[in-house]
């Protein structure tokens, strides 16, 4: 039975940060109709600007503050320069834009800081939380900034004027227009956020995995697997989608014979195609009907 | 009396189609005004092209500013508020933000609040269903929130695509009252574009007749009812 709590807490730790990448995922899916492959590279970007930081000797949480304010001005630019011109573009031209962009921060990154990993500290210490063997202190430390975040841009989208324009311009952009909502500048603002939700998932995630430019991927894997499972239309769906994968993930490892932790991967893919094939708006996606 | 709204030799394209043919019009501030034509003879595109949501040649100006190479939403930032054909409703959210989704780009906070008040007075069933999915709403509550929330502009000119479109005659009739009632009270022009004639030409003082994306007769509203060809081919009798 401690075995099983304990699996349990660690995936809802895990999937605070599969939470993020997929709320990451699903706000610029809402924003353009594109799913960012390169949602885990800009992350770990981010989170090599902050270990910079650090190395320059600033202290933890500015350098978690700063980052998040570069992060936010990045995923403005990077929309700027490279998804407005290619708004009207085809699928397969985006596509292709989200790869490029993939591989260049990957490179990039790999070329600054080199491919070696990297020790990445965490604020919250390791010890045991509260002399529990159950759950570390950064394990809940994961879990209570995700918390923090998620109720951050609740209230942000829910009673704010500029969150109720984004869901607008989300929702209806010609409508929105009409109502005289700039829908191109809420696009950037999207990317703007979900560049920097991004960075609080790789700052959290990287005293666990090690910081080095591949750290993502997998992360990034099962990300899209709780935004497919919440349902691409539901920032909500996501959150959920991004707990239930963490918990999941950690029980099929433990529980299910020859998994372990090498195969957890696979399991995360198969789940994306189950959900496809038998419930493709996801648990919490609002099922879109076609007139023809 | 100086035009509000000034159109000449409006020219608008779907890609290659060309859907208006030198269209020209003015509307005069304070103004009731009615287009009238049957389908396809470019009423839509006429208000999609003011609002710039289509690509147009011509010249528009709005109280002596060229309208041209302004995005949608600076036009409307001008006030000029768009009640789109289908009505535009955000469907996901309540009749509350619809409103206060009207009223976006006005900094005066403090009379969003009275407005909104006043938008409940003007359309009871909103101030029921306020915390109502807009959704959820029948066609006609669709319609006036979609008024409403053009109002919650402060706009000084409305267009109307086709609002009773869908309605029942008798929430027409309401609905119409009310459109009377703002351009009155509130000083609004209102631009209307209708395939209910008969109504739209009780309401209106001006009228202008669109085929094939040309206007073909203008005038005061009861001079184009009594025209033998607008009766025959609009009111049908």
């Amino acid at each position: 039975m401690e075995l099983f709590t304990n699996q349990v807490l660690a995936g809802i730790a895990t999937g605070a940060i599969y939470a993020c990448m997929a709320l990451a995922v699903v706000m610029i899916y809402q924003a353009i109709d594109h799913l960012n492959f390169a949602q885990g590279e800009m992350a770990m970007f981010s989170t090599f600007i902050s270990w910079q930081l650090m190395q320059w000797g600033v202290p933890y949480w500015w350098s978690f503050l700063l980052t998040l304010a570069i992060s936010f001005a990045g995923g403005i630019l990077i929309e700027r320069l490279l998804f407005k011109p290619l708004a009207k573009a085809p699928v397969l031209t985006n596509v292709a834009g989200f790869i490029a962009l993939f591989a260049i921060v990957n490179s990039v990154a790999g070329l600054t800081w080199d491919f070696t990993i990297k020790q990445y500290p965490t604020p919250f210490g390791s010890s045991p939380f509260l002399g529990s063997q159950l759950i570390s202190t950064h394990q809940v430390g994961m879990i209570g900034v995700t918390l923090l975040m998620l109720i951050g841009l609740y209230l942000f989208f829910q009673f704010t004027r500029i969150g109720l324009a984004m869901r607008a311009a989300a929702a209806l952009p010609e409508s929105a227009r009409l109502v005289g909502v700039n829908t191109s500048w809420m696009i950037a603002l999207g990317w703007g956020m979900a560049s920097a939700i991004g960075a609080v998932a790789g700052i959290l995630i990287a005293p666990v995995v090690f910081l080095e430019p591949n750290m993502m991927g997998g992360v990034l894997v099962y990300g899209f697997a709780a935004a497919v499972l919440g349902g691409l239309s539901s920032p909500l769906g996501a959150v959920m989608g991004g707990f239930l994968v963490g918990v999941f993930e950690n029980l099929a490892g433990t529980y299910i014979p020859g998994v372990g932790n090498e195969l957890k991967l696979p399991i995360a893919l198969a789940l994306i195609i189950t959900v496809l094939v038998f419930k493709p708006a996801g648990l919490f996606g609002r099922a879109i009907v076609k007139r023809v | 009396m100086t035009a509000m709204l000034n159109v000449r030799d409006l020219r608008a394209y779907y890609g290659q189609v060309q859907a208006l043919h030198g269209l020209s019009f003015a509307l005069n501030e304070g103004s009731l005004t009615t287009l009238l034509g049957a389908n396809g003879a470019g009423k839509t595109t006429t208000l999609r092209a003011i609002c710039n949501m289509v690509r147009s040649t011509g010249a528009i100006e709005f109280e002596g500013k060229p309208l041209s190479g302004k995005s949608t939403e600076n036009v409307v930032r001008l006030g000029i508020a768009h009640v789109p054909q289908g009505r535009g409703t955000f469907t996901t959210m309540t009749v509350e933000e619809n409103l206060q989704l009207g009223a976006i780009t006005r900094t005066d906070k403090k009379n969003i609040v009275a407005d909104i008040e006043r938008m409940y007075e003007h359309f009871p069933v909103l101030k029921e269903r306020h915390t109502q999915q807009a959704g959820t709403l029948s066609g006609g509550e669709q319609q006036m929130l979609a008024v409403a929330r053009a109002l919650m502009l402060r706009p000084r000119l409305m267009l109307l695509d086709e609002p009773s479109f869908g309605l029942a005659p008798l929430i027409v009739r309401d609905l119409f009252k009310i459109l009377g009632k703002i351009n009155r009270e509130d000083k609004v022009t209102i631009l209307v574009v209708e395939q209910n004639a008969q109504l739209a030409l009780e309401l209106a003082d001006q009228a202008y007749v669109i085929e094939t994306g040309k206007i073909v007769m203008s005038g005061n509203a009861k001079e184009i009812a009594s025209n033998e060809d607008v009766r025959k081919s609009y009111l049908g009798y």
